[in-house]
């Protein structure tokens, strides 16, 4: 994660390549000359890489939008309006997937935030420096479990004690029933048991970029909130948080690409049923979910292509996201400058 | 200087970048076939094929034995029945294997026209979560489909009760499992549906994937099998196979001749017997034996089948394949059992080795 904050952008090498050539250009024969042809072509290369990369990415776009266009085009928009979802009769819908998508993004985002925070100060503000690296190393461990375990530990542990502890306190004992979010039937797979999978999934995510962030904060900053007279709280609060501000959210933004594209935990405890419900406690389904069921027993032309269109607006709303948060991260940033 | 080279290389990246472009979308071989996360000829096999994922563990064993026998390597890839015969239709495998036999449509795109091999049955069970009933549960197609429709929401359900006199039934709400992944497995059981009940084939219908009335959809057999098993008051359909090797509670299922029928290696054995009786000489075994007639036919099978050429240009390996196929459907077939699969009845077995004397080899 660190080396995402500190990568030393290679623009700088590229520059400096170019006058040592210039000034090779001068009349400095041999060694210095031959540096400059050799940077010439690393220059070039670093250049193709560069380019290749977008290039990549407007050719993936295009492709999987040439191989939905069939569905996107028969059905318009009510492509992304209409809840049918029925193969055997050739209609297509995605809306109930893109739904499941956001919201059970949503969910993850609004439990894992807090906690991934909560944990990344405590790590750069309270932590004994014993205790800072095992807890920061266990952090991290989370990022590095295959996401089907994840999806057998839901099924085995986190389903059971929805259905049988969560959903009912939440429901019945709390009467959160009178909520439409907290009224439906108590299966255990849901909308909420994916929203808690992908929690747990994109905390290290968020945790690590933050405690990096707040690591990075300079001591000065904290000196002088504490030399005005600010309590620790108060420090953290108002000098520590403000100004590590965009960082934190670029981290968000990473877990949330995680959350949207996540697909085999999602699967194994999302129930999988295309409807858009108003309860946490309904089954649900995801784009990604959708794609990894059916694309390999997908055999009419039709069908396939509807998969695509689902693949083409998860992309698209993928890309949606990530431009919006970089806008984020660019308003904060200019406004801490400011 | 420095610009110009700069430039000419970008340039070079352009064409390099938007010819693999070009050629990755003119090829859609290779992106389907790398989609499937299968490689395609791998080195050394005489001869390749893909598809349903149902019979694979016979299908390997098969292949192990044929290689150790004949010195014919068969490389499968078993990818499922829909990525399988698009594989077939694109000409990337030499044979196709499915577990739905392939529509009018599918056939129309075919460039050589295939014989569907039967090699043996499959069947689906019902299974659920009702330790209160000690017996095995008795069930009719009719009830079923009401209860997949979301009409039949309790156990003790008077439907349901009227079959099994007798035993007490829980009074929980039922919750209905199927599976959300594609697979030849729904399109058994819907196929069986539709046949048993009129308003099943109307709204929902028959497939390999559907728009399910009622219930959760959990991903593969060990999906369905692992929501049906945690959740009190569960339904679910799942493989014999599978079914079997887990020790799943299993329903018994009243047939056409209004018997209540076990799934077992025998009743869907005699499935087949029961339905291949009525083929006509020419039949293209496209033919669901669903419901067949039989009084020990279990209603729920279905044959697996491979998806072979009627002509093969390259003689070599249409030989090879042919060989194989003799192979597989005489001493291959005595192996079906074992893994609880459905050996073909002998009379079918005779039918279909003819059948494999009119496969044109060579040009």
């Amino acid at each position: 994660m660190s080396d995402a904050v500190a990568t030393p952008p290679p623009a700088p090498i590229v520059t400096g390549g170019a006058k040592t050539a210039s000034s090779g250009g001068d009349g400095i024969e041999g060694g210095i000359g031959g540096t400059a042809l050799g940077d010439r072509i690393y220059g070039g290369i670093i250049w193709v890489f560069a380019i290749c990369v977008p290039i990549l990415l407007a050719l993936i776009a295009l492709e999987i939008f040439l191989a939905g266009w069939p569905a996107l085009h028969k059905f318009g928009l009510s492509f992304l309006t209409s809840s049918d979802w029925d193969p055997v009769n050739g209609k297509f819908g995605a809306a109930p997937s893109i739904y499941g998508t956001l919201v059970s993004s949503a969910i993850a985002l609004i439990i894992s935030t807090p906690l991934a925070i909560g944990v990344s100060v405590f790590l750069s503000e309270f932590a004994p420096p014993w205790l800072r690296q095992p807890v920061a190393f266990f952090v991290d461990l989370l990022a590095a479990i295959p996401s089907v375990i994840y999806g057998l530990w839901g099924i085995f542990i986190l389903i059971p004690a929805l259905r049988l502890a969560i959903i009912p306190f939440l429901r019945d004992t709390l009467h959160l029933s009178v909520i439409p979010l907290f009224n439906g039937p108590n299966y255990g797979y849901s909308m909420l048991a994916a929203g808690l999978i992908l929690a747990i999934m994109v905390l290290p995510y968020i945790a690590s970029v933050s405690r990096e962030v707040l690591l990075a904060v300079p001591r000065s900053q904290r000196e002088a909130a504490l030399a005005l007279g600010a309590t620790k709280w108060e420090m953290i609060w108002g000098a520590v948080l403000p100004y590590a501000k965009s960082g934190i959210i670029g981290g968000i933004i990473l877990g949330l690409g995680r959350a949207l594209g996540e697909t085999m935990a999602v699967t194994m405890v999302i129930g999988n049923r295309p409807e858009i419900k108003a309860s946490l406690f309904a089954p649900a389904y995801t784009m990604a979910s959708v794609i990894a069921n059916e694309f390999s027993e997908a055999s009419g032309d039709l069908h396939l292509s509807a998969l695509m269109a689902v693949g083409f607006v998860l992309f698209v709303i993928t890309i949606v996201v990530n431009a919006i948060a970089r806008w984020l991260v660019w308003e904060v940033s200019r406004g801490n400058k400011s | 200087m420095y610009k110009r080279c700069t430039w000419v290389l970008g340039a070079m990246a352009v064409l390099a970048c938007s010819g693999g472009g070009d050629k990755s979308a003119s090829n859609p071989k290779d992106s389907t076939s790398a989609a499937n996360g299968a490689s395609t000829a791998s080195s050394g096999a005489d001869l390749t094929g893909a598809g349903a994922t149902f019979p694979y563990p016979l299908y390997s064993k098969w292949f192990a034995e044929y290689a150790a026998k004949a010195g014919v390597k068969i490389n499968y890839q078993s990818i499922g029945s829909g990525g399988g015969i698009r594989q077939l239709t694109e000409g990337t495998v030499d044979f196709g294997a499915s577990d739905a036999p392939m529509s009018d449509d599918e056939m129309s795109k075919l460039k050589t026209p295939v014989f569907h091999i039967p090699t043996v049955l499959g069947a689906v069970t019902i299974t659920y979560n009702a330790p209160e009933i000690t017996q095995p549960l008795k069930l009719t197609g009719e009830v079923i489909a009401q209860i997949y429709e979301g009409k039949i929401t309790k156990w003790n359900d008077k439907a349901i009760a009227a079959l099994n006199a007798g035993v007490k039934l829980p009074t929980t709400d039922i919750l209905v499992v199927h599976r959300t992944d594609g697979s030849g497995t729904t399109y058994i059981f819907t196929d069986y549906l539709s046949s048993v009940s009129p308003e099943w084939a109307k709204a929902p219908g028959k497939g390999k994937e559907l728009q399910w009335p009622a219930g959760i959809g959990g991903k593969g057999n060990e999906g369905v099998a692992g929501q049906v098993k945690q959740t009190p008051g569960a339904i679910g359909y799942v493989e014999l196979v599978y079914a079997k090797q887990n020790n799943l509670p299993i329903a018994s299922i009243k047939n056409a001749a209004g018997n209540y029928v076990a799934p077992s290696v025998e009743s869907i054995t005699a499935a087949a017997e029961g339905a291949a009786a009525k083929f006509p000489p020419n039949t293209d075994y496209r033919v669901s034996i669903v419901n067949a007639p039989g009084a020990n036919a279990y209603p729920i099978s279905s044959f697996t089948y491979l998806l072979v050429d009627k002509t093969f240009t390259d003689a070599a390996k249409g030989k090879k394949l042919v060989d194989f196929l003799h192979w597989a459907l005489t001493d291959g077939e005595k192996e079906a059992s074992a893994l609880d699969y459905g050996p073909l009845p002998e009379s079918l077995d005779t039918r279909l080795v003819a059948r494999l004397d009119s496969i044109k080899v060579g040009s």
